[in-house]
């Protein structure tokens, strides 16, 4: 893992791969989305508003997988002191907040004409909410200690205690009674029709390799912004 | 009685809300590294 650790490295790898993975997301994700639009068949039960879900379901996998990838990052931070990990969280804090707006947005536009309603306080759609106030709060504290200059430890804690939401997300429409269906897929199974599955999984790739692309770009965004803070701040000292 | 809505609207919304938020996304985080990455060029020049 260590191997990874060079920023040097870390910058011949992502420089090719960050067009590659965003170019290639959005080639994918526009098939895909066309495909729902314009060719999947409307749903017995739910008619015309199952193409929503094109769009919904992978903006809340991409929610949920942002706030995994920071806890990840973020144990790799605090237990190996990698120090690329810190940048990994932090890249993926703004995707995963917009995904988790657009999977909150999408289904309140989903649930209007079959639920009849935009928004219940139930448990999916509440600690779906809560992740989103969770973003929030991990980027304005991420934010706060760049420009203080606190320990980067601070945010990776807080990035790893609210991965406790995560599994509260999934299993919620499990544990309580709930407006939200349970899971149509899961590993190796799934209770969806070949027309929508395909077109889902489609469309959950491409919005994958777009969200993989940001991170990297915002990876070395701040990269680029600590090394550049280093060399003026080197500079100013020598002089 | 349950009310029925044309769901079009709703369907368009989503797809709008979607491909928008996520085309500012792409753009502004290629834009922001570009930036950066001149702003380090620059200093490395100085």
């Amino acid at each position: 893992m260590h191997a990874f650790a060079n920023p040097a490295r870390f910058l011949r790898i992502a420089r090719p791969l960050t067009p590659v993975l965003l170019l290639s997301g959005l080639a994918i994700a526009a098939a895909a989305l066309a495909y729902g639009l314009f060719w999947a068949p409307a749903e017995r039960l739910q008619g015309q508003t199952v193409r929503i879900l094109f769009i919904h379901v992978p903006t809340a996998w991409l929610g949920m997988a942002g706030w995994t990838a920071i806890a990840v990052a973020s144990l790799v931070e605090l237990v190996w002191r990698h120090p690329l990990a810190a940048l990994a969280a932090r890249g993926s804090a703004l995707p995963g907040a917009v995904f988790c707006a657009l999977c909150l947005a999408t289904g309140s536009l989903w649930g209007r004409p079959a639920w009849g309603t935009y928004w219940v306080w139930d448990g999916r759609l509440t600690s779906m909410l809560v992740l989103l106030f969770l973003y929030f709060g991990y980027i304005a504290l991420a934010g706060a200690v760049q420009r203080e200059g606190g320990s980067s430890r601070i945010p990776a804690i807080f990035g790893l205690v609210g991965a406790i939401n995560i599994p509260i997300i999934h299993y919620s429409v499990i544990w309580w009674n709930s407006l939200h269906q349970p899971p149509s897929l899961g590993w190796g199974t799934s209770h969806m029709a070949a027309p929508f599955l395909w077109g889902l999984l489609a469309s959950t790739l491409g919005f994958t390799l777009i969200f993989a692309g940001v991170v990297l770009a915002r990876m070395r965004a701040l990269l680029a912004d600590i090394q550049a803070e280093a060399r003026l701040r080197r500079k100013a000292l020598e002089s | 009685m349950r009310e029925v809505l044309d769901p079009w609207p709703f369907v368009i919304a989503a797809y709008a809300l979607g491909i928008g938020a996520t085309l500012v996304l792409v753009a502004w985080s290629w834009w922001a590294m570009r930036a950066a990455e001149r702003r380090r060029e620059e200093a490395r020049k100085r």
